[in-house]
């Protein structure tokens, strides 16, 4: 990103005078956003899962996303914040090609997928390959309005998996991985749609689980919950670093710190800045990450 | 701003009651407007079963046309109808929803789908007897399948098919996004995410839509007459089913045929008043059929729209 835009995040003078003093200790983030971080302590980075390489993404002739280049490290969560429409969302949706459902999209770059090096938005790869690797919980909970069993078998028996042995079993683990076999398993037989909201969207997580996915996204997954159902979400995210790497969306700027190892920021179709989750919040190296985290705008 | 003097609120006020005053008028004049469209048709099916009173019965159910009124019945009319209306559908539905599918899932967006839709919205508006022009000429003498019970099936299944698809398009698009990028999301391609989700969840639509479009069909006249229906049947189809192996028959698709809506006319423009009452109550019982086939369109909805509700 160049410098000019930069400036042109702040043009009221009074904005600018604060972010001058460089030095000023109390230029960290919201208090609550600091408890998070210390609870979570400063990560490390793990070899990368997945690399953007020069990424660009165009909408038609819209040029949505600008030379991205970002790597995300295995078994550890990675957060995507930034404003409406700047592009987050767009970024995430490459990692399984959702863009491929609509016309007139265009990938350039590459995203290479670790160990096997395949270029996720290369035309040469398969996207429903793609997808078949990786998966996606979405903004809404959106259970298919079928049986909870179902619901998490689907995935398996786009595999070609029949045995019902074999499904029960994987049904269960996946169950179990998304925190909702204890809620779930004298019911697996009801319609899912009669589920609460949260479990709807941890079936959600179960249903991707389900078919073990190498990386698993998750495009702002409580935007639609309440408090306390995001506050299971938002564990089991914490949880799930064990077995998957985790790109998440976020709009909430306390979710990414609570959550997420490593938080980039987006502006206007651009990676702005990437860093430790604890940096980002409390020390950014660019002044327009700084203003977004301290709610200058967004 | 400081507070409303007395006359202003006053003012307010008896505008109030005008506008509302406005607004029960139309309560009144909708109301209004709508018990005469219902009381119409009550008063139809009232003069029809008055009319055809003294002919209910299973004997009118169960008897051939004659040449004397008060032995005469629907019987070869009731059947020919069923036996037209199951080949309809079973034409419509196949070919309708696959249609609908190939226009809503897969059709790229272009000049060339936009004049096929067009055009599909535009064959509802066809009148029916060009219809029977073309199956005379397309089905009767071209395939040789004659005047028979297929032709008119054939016919008639033509005829409802924009309804069908224009119903079965809005039930899928009813399907949300979310749903299709959920399945997508699992790595489903575009027809497993079709037989597997979009389709089931939308088979109440579907199936409202080819019920509407038969409730349609049964009461088309000019299309049979146009295809050469016989007004005077006194023999049934060869029966589907069998004795002997493999128990079902076809030959009832090449029959011969007459149909509800043509024996009516047959009797109403007769002289014999007698035959009008035969008439009448034809009318009665075909029109109970609609209304029932309606009955059950709206059952159907209901029980998916309970089971699934987005």
């Amino acid at each position: 990103m160049s410098e000019s835009t930069i400036v042109n995040f702040a043009p009221d003078p009074r904005k600018v005078a604060a972010m001058q003093g460089h030095q000023n200790p109390e230029r960290a983030a919201a208090p609550s956003v600091s408890i998070a971080l210390e609870q979570r302590g400063t990560a490390h980075a793990n070899p990368a899962k997945a690399t953007a390489e020069n990424l660009n993404f165009w909408y038609g002739k819209n040029h949505a996303l600008k030379n991205i280049n970002l790597t995300i490290p295995e078994h550890q969560v990675t957060a995507l914040i930034g404003p409406s429409g700047c592009g987050k969302s767009t970024f995430l949706r490459c990692f399984n090609r959702m863009h491929d459902l609509q016309p007139e999209t265009r990938y350039q770059g590459a995203i290479t997928l670790r160990p096997d090096d395949v270029n996720l938005v290369g035309p040469e790869t398969d996207p429903i390959e793609v997808r078949m690797r990786i998966g996606m919980v979405f903004q809404k909970p959106n259970p298919f309005p079928k049986s909870v069993f179902e619901n998490v078998a689907y995935g398996l028996r786009l595999r070609g998996i029949r045995n019902r042995s074999e499904l029960g079993d994987r049904v269960e683990k996946a169950l179990r991985g998304a925190a909702i076999w204890e809620e779930a398993k004298d019911r697996l037989d009801d319609s899912a749609l009669a589920l609460s909201g949260g479990q709807m969207q941890r079936l959600c997580i179960a249903r991707a689980l389900a078919t073990e996915p190498e990386i698993l996204l998750f495009d702002e997954p409580t935007s639609a919950l309440d408090p306390i159902a995001t506050a299971k979400i938002e564990e089991l995210i914490t949880e799930l670093r064990k077995d998957v790497t985790v790109l998440i969306v976020t709009h909430n700027m306390q979710q990414a710190a609570r959550v997420s190892d490593f938080t980039a920021f987006m502006y206007l179709g651009e990676l702005v800045e990437v860093d430790a989750t604890s940096k980002i919040f409390t020390n950014p190296a660019k002044r327009a990450t700084e203003d977004y985290i301290t709610g200058r705008y967004g | 701003m400081t507070a409303m003097t007395s006359g202003e609120l006053e003012r307010i006020r008896r505008g109030l009651a005008l506008r509302k005053q406005v607004d029960k008028v139309f309560v009144v004049l909708g109301l209004l407007v709508l018990l005469a469209c219902l009381g119409v048709l009550l008063l139809l099916f009232l003069d029809l079963v008055h009319n055809g009173a003294q002919r209910f019965g299973w004997k009118f159910l169960s008897s051939f046309p004659s040449r004397r009124a008060e032995n005469a019945g629907i019987l070869s009319a009731a059947v020919g109808t069923s036996l037209i209306m199951l080949v309809t559908s079973l034409v419509a539905l196949p070919v309708g929803v696959a249609a609908a599918i190939y226009l809503e899932e897969y059709a790229p967006k272009n000049w060339f789908t936009a004049i096929i839709e067009v055009n599909v919205t535009n064959l509802a508006g066809v009148p029916s007897i060009v219809y029977g022009l073309l199956a005379l000429g397309l089905f009767v003498y071209q395939f040789g399948l004659g005047q028979s019970i297929a032709t008119a099936g054939l016919t008639l299944a033509l005829l409802i098919l924009p309804i069908v698809i224009v119903a079965t398009r809005e039930s899928l698009r009813a399907v949300p996004k979310t749903i299709r990028e959920a399945a997508y999301g699992l790595g489903a391609t575009r027809w497993e995410v079709t037989k597997d989700h979009v389709l089931p969840y939308s088979t109440g639509g579907i199936l409202t839509g080819l019920i509407l479009g038969l409730s349609r069909a049964i009461g088309e006249t000019a299309p049979l007459i146009t295809i050469g229906a016989l007004a005077f049947i006194a023999f049934l189809p060869p029966a589907p089913v069998t004795g002997q192996f493999p128990f079902l028959s076809f030959d009832w698709l090449g029959s011969e045929f007459t149909a509800m809506p043509i024996q009516i006319f047959n009797w109403i423009s007769r002289p014999d008043q007698a035959f009008q009452s035969n008439a009448a109550a034809a009318g009665a019982i075909l029109l109970g059929m609609t209304l029932l086939m309606n009955g059950v369109a709206i059952f159907i909805r209901y029980r998916f729209r309970r089971k699934i509700n987005w």
